[in-house]
């Protein structure tokens, strides 16, 4: 049972969530779109999290899945092809595509050690990279590097996301609905990560991460379940995919490189690896971290030496790479780890 | 003919390098059961140290041999220190924690030796400067130039080395023994950090070398070039067994010459102009000597991939590994 204390907390973050777009739109569209973006990579850590949290299983080309939802509904809601179906058919597809790739990536590597599947995956994303890229010839698929343009927004019925619409004197401007969808999405992913950390499946992946001989001792079918946190996370992939063509409007392979894997496995683990809540604060606080520098370390460079000396994009990779090394070296169970999880991280280095 | 036989010298030279940066993996993985994830950043930096040097040599009198020579002497101790200081933050520490956790460190280190070498040296390639009078022999139709020969041979020189090293002199000894069993191989006086270590920084050296022989191939280093090496030498370690040092070598040469034939051949192959297929809309798209061609030579980088999906499928220990059990 929830006390009284802790519904009204509660309470106070909905509210405090439910208001903060119009908060954000005070200071500028441009960080209600900020915000989208960084629900959106909350979404795809809670995602890779399955896979990497729970299972125990290092995906380093979790973005190909991102990738792969995302040109689904690019496809299929656009002028490329001329096809316009609306979001609530695409995001289904491209979610069983995603999961597809996942199971025909996984199968042949999962009944193998880790380091393979983490070798595989990070092989596999470059090459959803090369296919993407070089996919306009023969016949013109994905449009190779130039990517796809114009593609549809969400609608439902006569609600157009991308226009603005107002309500009293409430402006709904269309970052601000994509939020409030986002939002809903979140909360289902959440609920869903809940329910599924709590059942017999996320035991079993909790048991495979921590012993996977006593795991199969126990009567645990470890490859399939193994094989379904991988397709799980796949298509939590692929309806982020789905919903980042929708509010960028445009996708080209370039939006789905290493660094993007890296950056989501960072999240995940700088938080606490299979800990829901832990993922989230890690994927809000990492981010933020390129808006932070954009709005401190150019500016401070610019002031300092009158020129930019080093790349925020580069400081932001490096600070990625840190804080991958420095959490697995001092905190491997993440800032908040998630209770068992950490017993087991230090049980094994004492 | 003479196609095929260029295509196999391409492959050759392409292979050695590879077989060369997967003796790294593979010895790294036999002492310690781990991926060196960082490996290829590794060989990264050696060319793009050995490029430095030899750009900045490149004005002066010295003959261009000693220039090069220069370079490849710069870049061994750099990338050695960098395998030492590796298997010191990211692997060392983390010995006994849970196998996820060496890792994800392992990765963490690669990216950021790569952005790292990214601001040391910018986003531009840095160019093979011209002090090498890259001379053309042709042989049987197909042409091998100076620099094919030199990375062939240097290739089999440094293998034939790392061979010596390992079953003919003591330290070699302990290292086969580590493999076998870090803890008997302890009881029998072998320092096990020392042996770890070691594995580390030949591993780097040879990649250092590997790096600049790559980097002259294709005249130019660039700070994202230890991937897909990395990813290709990685394989090649998979298709030859992993943690057998024979096994890299062999399974090396076979991906150089898997990859070069698929490039070349792939395009001819996936040309549906030269299919026996009859449909009124492809004969059009083949009339007037047309094609239509569903893979082309822009697949370069897939073919290593794809072999190492299928070794993992059908003989997931290697050609000449011993099996691979889900826990070793």
């Amino acid at each position: 049972m929830k006390t009284n204390r802790e519904r009204f907390g509660l309470a106070l973050i909905a509210i405090a969530l439910i208001a903060l777009p119009f908060v954000l739109a005070a200071a500028g569209t441009a960080w209600v779109r900020i915000t989208n973006f960084a629900v959106l990579f909350v979404l795809l850590s809670l995602g890779l999290n399955i896979v990497v949290g729970f299972a125990g299983l290092l995906d380093l080309g979790y973005v190909a899945f991102f990738a792969v939802g995302a040109y689904v509904y690019a496809l299929l809601a656009s002028p490329h092809f001329g096809l316009h179906l609306p979001f609530w058919v695409i995001l289904p597809i491209g979610a069983t595509v995603a999961c597809l790739a996942g199971v025909i990536l996984g199968a042949p590597t999962l009944r193998l050690r880790g380091d393979y599947l983490a070798i595989v995956t990070l092989g596999f994303g470059e090459i959803v990279r090369i296919f993407m890229n070089n996919l306009s010839s023969p016949v013109n698929l994905t449009n190779g590097p130039k990517g796809i343009n114009r593609i549809d927004p969400f609608q439902i019925g006569p609600l157009d996301f991308s226009a603005s619409d107002t309500l009293g004197t409430l402006v709904f401007s269309g970052p601000i609905k994509y939020y409030y969808f986002l939002l809903l999405v979140l909360l289902a992913v959440i609920v869903i990560n809940r329910r599924l950390q709590d059942s017999r499946i996320g035991r079993a992946w909790v048991a495979i991460r921590e012993d996977e001989i006593a795991a199969k001792a126990s009567g645990i079918n470890t490859r399939n379940i193994k094989l379904l946190a991988f397709a799980m996370g796949a298509s939590f992939g692929g309806i982020a995919g789905g919903m980042f063509a929708a509010i960028q409007g445009f996708v080209s392979p370039e939006s789905f490189i290493l660094n993007e894997s890296i950056m989501v496995l960072a999240m995940v683990v700088l938080g606490g690896m299979g800990n829901i809540w832990g993922v989230i604060a890690g994927a809000v606080l990492l981010s933020f971290v390129p808006e932070l520098l954009r709005y401190t370390v150019e500016p401070a460079q610019m002031a300092l030496f009158g020129k930019l000396l080093v790349d925020p994009e580069v400081l932001r990779m490096l600070v990625f790479g840190l804080a991958l090394v420095l959490t697995m070296r001092f905190r491997p169970a993440g800032l908040w780890p998630e209770t068992r999880h950490r017993r087991e991280m230090d049980a094994d280095r004492a | 003919m003479d196609i095929l036989l260029q295509q196999i010298i391409n492959g050759l030279t392409t292979g050695s390098v590879y077989a060369v940066v997967a003796l790294g993996y593979t010895m790294v993985y036999g002492v310690i059961q781990l991926i060196n994830f960082a490996h290829g950043e590794v060989v990264m930096i050696g060319a793009m140290v050995a490029f430095s040097v030899i750009t900045a040599l490149a004005g002066s009198s010295l003959p261009p041999l000693v220039i090069v020579l220069a370079g490849v002497i710069a870049a061994i101790p750099a990338c050695m220190i960098m395998g030492y200081l590796l298997e010191r933050v990211a692997y060392r520490p983390l010995r006994h924690a849970p196998r996820l956790a060496p890792l994800i460190t392992a990765i963490g280190m690669s990216i950021i030796l790569q952005h790292l070498a990214l601001l040391a040296w910018g986003r531009n390639p840095l160019a093979f400067p011209q002090i090498i009078d890259n001379r053309v022999f042709g042989i049987g139709g197909a042409a091998i130039s100076s620099v094919q020969i030199a990375i062939i041979l240097l290739s089999l020189a440094m293998m034939a080395g790392l061979s010596w090293f390992v079953y003919r002199t003591r330290f070699g000894i302990a290292i086969r023994a580590t493999a076998e069993n870090v803890h008997i191989a302890g009881l029998m006086g072998v320092n096990a950090n020392r042996v770890i270590a070691a594995t580390f920084v030949i591993g780097a050296g040879l990649g250092a070398v590997a790096g600049v022989m790559y980097g002259s191939y294709y005249g130019i280093a660039h700070y994202t070039m230890g991937f897909s090496l990395g990813l290709k030498a990685f394989s090649a370690a998979v298709l030859g067994g992993i943690g057998n040092i024979a096994g890299a070598m062999l399974g090396g040469i076979l991906l150089g010459l898997v990859e070069a034939l698929g490039t070349g051949y792939v395009g001819e192959l996936t040309d549906l102009c030269s299919w026996p297929i009859t449909n009124g809309w492809l004969t059009g798209q083949c009339a007037d000597g047309g094609n239509f061609v569903l893979f082309g030579s822009n697949y370069q980088d897939v073919f290593a991939f794809l072999m190492l999906i299928l070794v993992l499928v059908f003989r997931p220990s290697g050609l000449l590994g011993e099996r691979v059990s889900e826990r070793a």
